[in-house]
């Protein structure tokens, strides 16, 4: 469609404008992670000159105080073990339930199903405490919660798709002589890959930046990166201003890594899990 | 196929069958049943009826009090999200050029987690009210809408994603032929491009209705409820009532109950709405 060019002229400037607005928070954020902590809270939007410039030490102070590169660390394990096993169990009981038409994977189904629209808020106190009493409360253990966690919408999102595979692919590997596994394997998967890169992409998303669950499984030992923030403001003296917003930029940094080398996957893959979620 | 597969039940069922157990289902049983009972530690549960629900409601207004926050919290920014988010889509499918930039933009806070967006809008906030001698916890009025914007700023590149999908879904032939017809943009506008992207709007009120119910980190990092508990949203005024008032677990697990209940009915009803809508193209 053709559009008249001053139309499109006006669209172009308001667009630069709402992208400024959106960029605006990040910068501010940034600039002040380079300012002196007494030079924040009252003057944010001041950029920083010879008085209240300081260097690196809020990222010194703020990597110290919160053990960030720990923080880090275990934010990568449970998000990447997670989605691995989210992924991998997800699929294979999708496909299950899709070829295995039984009284119990119907009802394992729904109730899968059923799981997605409960809040955290309903079963947080009953899963940690169950989490805690099973031993469950270390960065392992937590990989199991987020799969019994993850299970409705992955699950959901794989059978959708498994319902169009054609299952004459299947009998035709098996008449070849591979066993379930097998055919699972080498003929589905490969033809499930764009919902598994949907569903690991909605999971990395949600565990990645998860406080609550973590805070409340694991958090008296190990911080993730969301707990390792709050930490900062917690207790009863006032916030390091600068040890924050230099946590706040390493914070944001590997999201931002992750959008950017994934954008197109990223986009698709929450536009498609929309429209199924 | 069926009947090879099921001698498989161990290896493909079973993870997903324990952990899904282990984490959700028994959980959320025993959500229900301490949810009438009195307890601290879940073995010393006794039961108590429904003396927990009426606690609730009866002690204080503070569950009233952060649901009706959170009713208007929710109504002002699924409102907003949406208008704003399906303006820039609108913009957006146009081909007008640095379309891939911008769109990267605004999607962009979408994956910053909650509890980071909490503190960068309360720097930002503050800073503006600094200069009026105001913090973002002076007034509650400040906090419902530092989380609005905080929530629009979230949320409008996400659905801004899912309106362009829609608008893109459109065929040209339509909008070609309603240009034939001599349609201007407004016609066009209300009377193709609006009615052919309502499942996209549907799942866009869903999204937006759901995540401001639920919306719990940005609003413990904002303003943790502060003035007095008046910008409390009803996931912080749970976990409140679970984890800073010994001997209240009963009541905080039947406000989960409640809460729930809240949520799976508004599910149910976007649903409905769905199939209703799907019956009908």
């Amino acid at each position: 469609m053709e559009h008249s060019k001053t139309a499109n002229r006006i669209m172009f400037a308001l667009l630069v404008f709402a992208a400024a607005v959106f960029l605006f928070p990040i910068f501010v954020v940034l600039m002040n992670s380079f300012k002196n902590k007494f030079s924040i809270s009252q003057t944010p939007f001041v950029l920083p000159n010879g008085d209240t410039f300081a260097g690196i030490t809020n990222y010194t102070t703020g990597v110290a105080d919160t053990g960030f590169f720990s923080a880090f660390g275990w934010s990568l394990f449970i998000t990447v073990f997670s989605v691995l096993a989210i992924v991998v169990f997800t699929s294979m009981t999708a496909w299950y339930i899709v070829r295995v038409k039984s009284v119990f994977t119907s009802i394992f189904y729904y109730a899968l199903v059923f799981s997605m629209i409960v809040p955290f808020q309903m079963v947080m106190f009953t899963m940690s405490k169950t989490a805690n009493t099973l031993g469950l409360d270390n960065p392992i253990g937590i990989i199991l919660i987020y799969l019994g966690f993850g299970a409705g919408l992955s699950t959901f999102m794989f059978t959708g798709f498994i319902k169009s595979v054609p299952v004459q692919i299947e009998e035709a590997a098996t008449i070849d002589g591979c066993n379930p596994a097998q055919t699972y394997w080498r003929i589905v998967f490969p033809i499930l890959k764009p919902t598994a890169i949907t569903v690991a992409i909605l999971n990395t998303m949600w565990i990645w930046n998860d406080y609550l669950l973590p805070y409340l499984v694991i958090g008296h030992d190990y911080k993730t990166i969301p707990i390792a923030v709050q930490y900062l403001k917690g207790g009863y003296g006032s916030v390091d201003m600068g040890a924050m917003m230099a946590m706040l930029v390493l914070a944001i940094i590997p999201v931002v890594i992750f959008y950017l080398s994934c954008q197109k996957y990223i986009i698709k893959g929450v536009a498609s899990g929309a429209v199924k979620g | 196929m069926g009947k090879a597969v099921k001698k498989y039940f161990a290896l493909f069922v079973l993870p997903t069958l324990i952990a899904f157990v282990i984490a959700f289902a028994v959980p959320f049983l025993m959500g229900v049943y301490l949810s009438f009972t009195e307890f601290r530690t879940v073995s010393d549960a006794q039961f108590v009826g429904f003396a927990n629900y009426i606690k609730a409601f009866s002690e204080n207004n503070e569950f009233l009090f952060s649901l009706w926050f959170t009713v208007k919290f929710a109504v002002v920014s699924v409102f907003s999200i949406n208008v704003l988010a399906f303006a820039l889509a609108l913009m957006l499918t146009r081909g007008i050029k640095g379309t891939n930039l911008f769109r990267t933009v605004f999607f962009m806070p979408n994956l910053i987690g909650g509890i980071v967006l909490g503190y960068i809008w309360q720097l930002i906030i503050n800073g503006v009210l600094y200069k009026y001698g105001y913090s973002i916890t002076s007034n509650p009025t400040f906090g419902f809408w530092g989380l609005v914007i905080l929530m629009n700023w979230q949320m409008i590149g996400y659905m801004m994603i899912i309106y362009i999908a829609g608008i893109q879904n459109i065929s040209t032939d339509i909008l070609e032929a309603a240009k034939v017809d001599g349609a201007n943009s407004f016609t066009t506008l209300f009377r193709i491009i609006i009615p052919s992207v309502m499942p996209s709007v549907t799942i866009c009120l869903f999204l937006t209705i759901t995540n401001s119910f639920k919306m719990f980190d940005p609003n413990l990092a904002l303003t943790a409820g502060a003035p007095s508990k008046q910008t409390q949203m009803v996931a912080l005024d749970i976990y409140n009532t679970f984890y800073s008032r010994s001997g209240y677990e009963g009541v905080g697990q039947a406000k989960a109950v409640m809460f729930f209940l809240v949520v799976a009915v508004i599910a149910l009803l976007q649903l409905w709405f769905t199939r209703r809508k799907e019956v009908e193209s």
